[in-house]
C-alpha cells in the first residue's frame, strides 16, 4: 500500500541523524553487550600485571592441578586453578587475553590495509586494475587457508610475530571484496562526479567523498576479521603450529589441557569459554554497529 | 429482482499502528449485480485498494476487518473459515493486481502457473489444465499460445504479462473479478486495450467486475457505476452516466476539473487542481474529511454529514445543494 | 554460452595454477629440503647426494614446471616420509574426508534452513530470536573446543559416541555436528533474509489470490525463489569445509585427507603438502563452479533468454 500523507509528514518531524544514530545505539541490546564485554577484556588485558597476583610464567610444580575456586581443594591463592605445570590460571588467562587481543588488532590492521588498498583501488578505477584485483581475490578464495598457514608457520617457525604476519597476509580477501563493491556503488553516485566535474583530483575525491562513506562498512568487516583471527590463531596453536609454549595463548591452553580434560575440565573450559565471550563480544559488536549506521540493510 | 452478488455494509478497516489506530476505510457501502461494472474511484490512500482487498480476505491479520454485511452470493464473508474462503478465492472471486512485472513468480513457466490456478480448485489433469490455459490466453489476445505457456515471465512485455494475469483470473470462469488498477503500470496505447479487453470478457461471461482505478479517463470507458472514495469513505456513488453528467459532491466535480477536455478546456488556461492535502486518519475522525480543501466548507462541516440522495440512485455526503452549473 | 563457460573454466585453471605456484615457492623457499629428507644426522654427502637425486639444485622454476607438468598426468612425487606415491596416499584418504564434507554440509543444511523459515515466517518472535542466538553463538565457538566438549559429553560421561578413528557410521556423527556447524549461522541468516524478501513479493499475494493454502505459499511459492543464494552458498562453504577438515579430523583422528595434511606439515612432507593445497584449492574451485551452475539451474532469468 502506498504510504498516506499523513505519514509522510510524520517522517519529516524525525531526529537529526545523530540523535537517531544515539537513540539505536542505546537500544540496541547486542552492541551495548559487545561493547561491555570487549571492554572488560581490554581492561583485563591492560591491568593484568595488577589483577593476577602470579607470572603466568612461574611453575610451581607443587602446587600442580589445583582446581578453581568453586570446587573442592582449591589453593586460595589460585582464584582460577593451576595448569600441569603449577601456572597460575587467572594469570595465564589475562595475559592470554593481550595475546588474543593483540593477535585480533594487528593481524586486522595489516589485512585491512592490505585489503582496503586493493578493493579500493579496484573499485575506483575498474576496469584492468579491477580485473587484476578480482582475480587474486579468486586466488587467495581457492587457498586453503588453515593448511597454507599451518605450512608456512611449520617450515618459518611457530611465533607470535610469524602468526600475525601469515594470518594478516591471507585474511584480506573480505575486505577488498566489501571495499570494492561499496566504492563501486559510491562512485556512480551524483555528488562523486560533481567533485569530478569541479576538478577535484583523485586522491582528493577518494579521501573526502568516497572513503567517509565506506568507513561504516569498513568496520564492520574489521570487526568480522579481527574474529576470525582470534579464532585463526587458536586454532593453529591448538594443533601446535602457532604460538609457541610457554607463551599464554588461549589456544595452546586448550590444548595442553586436552590430555587432562576428562579430570580437570576447567583446564580446558575456562580458556574456551575466554575465547567464545571474546569472539561473541566482537561479533555482536560487528553487528550492532552494522545494524545501527544502515539499519535497512537488516533482514 | 435478482440477489446482487456482492453486498457491502459498513465495511471498515483499521489499522494499528504506533501513534494509535489509522482508520483506513471508515463504512463504505455498496452492491453489485451480477455482470455489472463498479468502478471504485480515488486518489492514493483513499482506501480503495484496501476495500478491493477486504473483500478477498487478502489483508494480513493485523489489519481488522469489520462489516455490517459483507457478503458473496449469500454467503457472509465476515465468519467464513480460512478454508472455505481459499476456496472460493481463485473460483468464485478473482482477482487482477497492478503490478503485471512483479505479480508473477519468476520460478516457474506460465503455464504452470495458470494451470496452478485451475487444478488448485478443480480435479483435472495437467493435460486438460493446460488445454484451458491455451483457450484463455487465446481469448485475451495471446497469440502462439503453446510456445507462450512454456516461457517464463520475464520473457514477457508488462502488458503480455498483465494479459497472463486476465487469464490467470478467468481460468476457474470466476463470477467476480476485482481489478486493482490494473492498466495504472503499462503505457497509454496498451491501457486502452486491456480495458477493451476485460469489457468483452466481462460482457461475454457474464461476470461481475470492480475495477478500482484513479483514472475517470477509465472510469468513462467502462464503468455502469461509479464510487468515488475519499479518505477511506464513499463520499459519492450512482451510475456512471449520473456522476458524470452531475456531480454531486465538492471532490467529485474537482476532480472532473482536473481533466482536460479536447475542445472544451482552452490551451494556455490551468488546469483545475484541489489544493491541500488528505487529513490524518489516525485516531477519531469526525465530520467531512474533504472540508480542509472544499471551497464550500461552513462550520457544519466539522459535525457529522449526512447521506443524501440526488435522485434516485445517485447519493453523496454532503449539505450542499449539488450545483446545477455545467461542469467541464 | 559455451564461450562464456570456457573462459569461466580458463579462469579456473589460471587460478589453480597460480595458487600452485605461491604454495611451491613459499615451501620451497623455505629451509632446506633436502634436511628435511636425510634427516638429522645427515652429512654433507648425504645432502648433496639427495640434492642431486630430487634436483633441489636446480632453479626454482625448473622445479616447478617439473612438478606442475607430472601433476597433470596424477603423477605428485613421492611422500618424503612414507616413500610411497603421494598420488596414491591422497585417494585413500580423500573418501573419508569428502563424506565427511558431505554430511557435514548435509546436516547444516537440515538444520539451517527450516530455522531460517521458521524465523522468516514469525519475525520477531522467541522462535526468531532464538535462531538469531544460536546463530551467533555458533559463529563465535571455536570448533576444536566444540570437539573437545563433544567429546567429552558424548564419549566420555555418557558412553553414547566413539571418540576417534572412521570404521562405523557412528563415528562419523560428532565430527560431522561439528565441522558443519559452522556453516550454519550463515546458512539460517540468508534463509531468514531472503525469505523476509521474498514472503512481501506481489507473486506471493497472486498465489494466495489463486486460493493457495499457507504450506503451497510457503514452499512452492516463497522457498523456491528464496533457496537460490542459499544453494550457492552451501557450495561455496563446502569448499571451505575441506579446508576446516584439518582441525577436526585431527581431534576426531578421522584418516581423511585433513589428517594427513596436517602430519605432512608436521613432517616437513613437502610433496604431500603441496598436492594436498592443489587438491583443495581444485576442489574449492569446482565448487564455486558447481554453485554457478545451481544459480542458473534454479533461476530461470540466468538461464533463458
Amino acid at each position: 500500500m502506498t504510504s498516506t500523507p499523513a505519514q509522510t509528514a510524520e517522517s519529516i518531524v524525525a531526529l537529526s541523524p545523530g540523535a537517531m544514530l544515539r537513540r539505536r545505539a542505546f537500544g540496541h541490546y547486542g552492541l551495548l553487550f559487545g561493547l561491555a564485554v570487549l571492554g572488560l577484556v581490554f581492561a583485563a588485558a591492560l591491568f593484568a600485571p595488577l589483577l593476577a597476583e602470579h607470572s603466568p610464567y612461574t611453575q610451581n610444580l607443587a602446587a600442580r592441578m589445583k582446581p578453581p575456586f568453586w570446587m573442592a581443594g582449591a589453593d586460595p591463592s589460585h582464584l582460577l586453578g593451576t595448569d600441569q605445570l603449577g601456572r597460575d590460571y587467572l594469570a595465564r588467562l589475562l595475559y592470554g587475553a593481550r595475546i588474543s587481543l593483540l593477535i585480533g588488532i594487528v593481524t586486522a590492521v595489516i589485512s585491512g590495509l592490505i585489503g582496503t588498498t586493493l578493493g579500493v583501488a579496484a573499485g575506483y578505477f575498474g576496469g584492468k586494475v579491477d580485473l587484476a584485483v578480482t582475480f587474486l581475490i579468486n586466488v587467495r578464495l581457492a587457498m586453503p587457508v588453515v593448511l597454507v598457514a599451518l605450512a608456512i608457520v611449520a617450515l618459518f617457525g611457530g611465533s607470535l610475530q610469524i602468526v600475525i604476519l601469515v594470518l594478516g597476509f591471507l585474511l584480506w580477501d573480505r575486505f577488498a571484496v566489501v571495499m570494492r563493491s561499496s566504492v563501486m556503488q559510491i562512485r556512480g553516485l551524483e555528488y562523486v562526479n560533481a567533485a569530478r566535474a569541479i576538478g577535484c583530483t583523485t586522491p582528493r575525491i577518494l579521501l573526502s567523498e568516497i572513503m567517509p562513506n565506506v568507513v561504516n562498512n569498513l568496520i564492520v568487516v574489521m570487526t568480522l576479521e579481527m574474529a576470525h583471527a582470534i579464532l585463526l590463531e587458536a586454532a593453529l596453536s591448538f594443533l601446535g603450529l602457532g604460538v609457541q609454549p610457554p607463551t599464554p595463548s588461549w589456544g595452546l591452553m586448550i590444548s595442553e589441557g586436552k590430555e587432562m580434560m576428562l579430570f580437570q575440565p576447567w583446564l580446558i573450559t575456562i580458556p574456551g569459554i575466554a575465547l567464545f565471550l571474546l569472539v561473541l563480544a566482537i561479533n555482536l559488536l560487528g553487528d550492532g554497529l552494522r545494524d545501527v549506521t544502515a539499519p535497512e540493510a537488516k533482514g | 429482482m435478482t440477489d446482487p452478488i456482492l453486498n457491502v455494509r459498513n465495511l471498515t478497516v483499521d489499522i494499528p499502528i504506533g501513534a494509535g489506530t489509522l482508520h483506513a476505510v471508515r463504512g463504505i457501502d455498496f452492491e453489485l449485480n451480477r455482470g455489472e461494472t463498479l468502478c471504485i474511484v480515488g486518489e492514493s490512500g483513499s482506501g480503495k485498494s484496501l476495500t478491493s482487498l477486504a473483500i478477498m480476505g487478502l489483508l494480513g491479520k493485523r489489519l481488522q476487518v469489520r462489516a455490517d454485511v459483507l457478503e458473496f452470493e449469500g454467503r457472509d464473508l465476515r465468519s467464513m473459515p480460512p478454508r472455505e474462503m481459499r476456496a472460493l478465492r481463485g473460483d468464485r472471486m478473482a482477482m487482477i493486481f497492478q503490478e503485471p512485472m512483479t505479480s508473477l513468480n519468476p520460478a516457474y513457466t506460465i503455464g504452470d502457473q495458470l494451470c496452478e490456478a485451475l487444478r488448485l480448485h478443480r480435479k483435472v489433469s495437467k493435460a486438460e489444465a493446460m488445454t484451458r490455459a491455451a483457450d484463455l490466453l487465446g481469448k485475451v489476445g495471446i497469440t502462439a499460445a503453446e510456445s507462450r505457456l512454456r516461457q517464463f515471465p520475464h520473457q514477457l512485455s508488462g502488458g503480455l504479462r498483465q494479459r497472463v494475469m486476465i487469464a490467470m483470473a478467468l481460468m476457474c470462469e470466476p463470477d467476480l473479478i476485482i481489478a486493482d488498477e490494473p492498466t495504472t503500470a503499462l503505457d497509454v496505447t496498451i491501457q486502452a486495450q486491456i480495458l477493451r479487453l476485460l469489457a468483452d470478457l466481462k460482457r461475454e461471461m457474464n461476470m461481475a467486475l470492480i475495477l478500482v482505478t484513479h483514472d475517470l479517463g477509465v472510469v468513462a470507458r467502462i464503468a455502469d457505476k461509479v464510487a468515488v472514495m475519499y479518505a477511506g469513505e464513499i463520499v459519492e456513488s450512482g451510475s456512471a452516466k449520473a456522476i458524470f453528467d452531475a456531480p454531486a459532491h465538492p471532490y467529485t466535480r474537482g476532480l472532473l476539473n482536473c481533466i482536460p477536455v479536447p475542445g472544451k478546456t482552452k490551451p494556455g488556461e490551468p488546469l483545475g487542481s484541489i489544493p491541500g492535502i488528505v487529513p490524518s486518519l489516525i485516531g477519531t475522525v469526525s465530520g467531512c474529511a474533504f472540508r480542509s480543501r472544499c471551497e464550500l466548507a461552513v462550520e457544519a462541516c466539522a459535525t457529522t454529514v449526512p447521506e443524501r440522495s440526488a435522485s434516485g440512485e445517485h447519493m453523496y455526503r454532503c449539505f450542499h445543494e449539488p450545483l446545477k452549473s455545467e461542469v467541464a | 554460452m559455451l564461450a562464456f563457460a570456457l573462459k569461466r573454466l580458463g579462469l579456473a585453471v589460471l587460478v589453480t595454477i597460480t595458487v600452485s605456484v605461491i604454495s611451491f615457492s613459499l615451501l620451497h623457499l623455505s629451509g632446506d629440503p633436502a634436511t628435511a629428507i636425510a634427516g638429522e644426522n645427515a652429512t654433507e654427502a648425504d645432502i648433496a647426494a639427495i640434492n642431486e637425486q630430487y634436483g633441489f639444485d636446480r632453479p626454482l622454476a625448473e622445479q616447478y614446471a617439473d612438478w606442475l607438468w607430472n601433476a597433470v598426468q596424477g603423477d605428485f612425487g613421492q611422500s618424503y616420509y612414507f616413500k610411497l606415491p603421494v598420488a596414491q596416499l591422497i585417494s585413500d584418504r580423500l573418501s573419508v574426508t569428502m563424506t565427511l564434507g558431505v554430511c557435514a554440509i548435509s546436516f547444516a543444511l537440515l538444520t539451517a534452513v527450516p530455522l531460517g523459515v521458521l524465523a522468516a515466517i514469525r519475525p520477531n518472535s522467541l522462535i526468531d530470536r532464538v535462531a538469531l542466538f544460536i546463530s551467533v553463538a555458533g559463529q563465535a565457538m571455536p570448533s576444536f573446543w566444540f570437539g573437545l566438549i563433544m567429546i567429552v559429553v558424548f564419549s566420555i560421561k555418557f558412553r553414547l559416541l566413539p571418540p576417534s578413528g572412521s570404521e562405523t557410521w557412528q563415528h562419523f556423527i560428532m565430527p560431522t555436528i561439528v565441522l558443519g556447524y559452522y556453516a550454519m549461522p550463515a546458512i539460517m541468516r540468508l534463509t531468514r533474509a531472503g525469505m523476509l524478501e521474498v514472503l512481501n513479493a506481489d507473486y506471493i499475494r497472486t498465489a494466495r489470490a489463486k486460493g493457495a493454502g499457507a504450506a503451497r505459499v510457503l514452499f512452492k511459492h516463497a522457498l523456491r525463489n528464496a533457496i537460490v543464494p542459499v544453494v550457492s552458498l552451501a557450495a561455496v562453504q563446502m569448499g571451505f569445509m575441506l579446508g576446516g577438515s584439518i582441525v577436526v579430523e585431527s581431534i576426531f583422528a578421522l584418516h581423511g585427507a585433513g589428517y594427513l595434511a596436517w602430519e605432512s606439515i608436521g613432517r616437513h612432507d613437502l610433496p604431500t603438502v603441496q598436492a594436498l593445497i592443489l587438491i583443495f584449492s581444485c576442489f574449492y574451485i569446482l565448487f564455486t563452479l558447481l554453485s554457478d551452475l545451481a544459480n542458473a539451474w534454479l533461476d530461470p532469468r540466468i538461464r533463458v533468454g
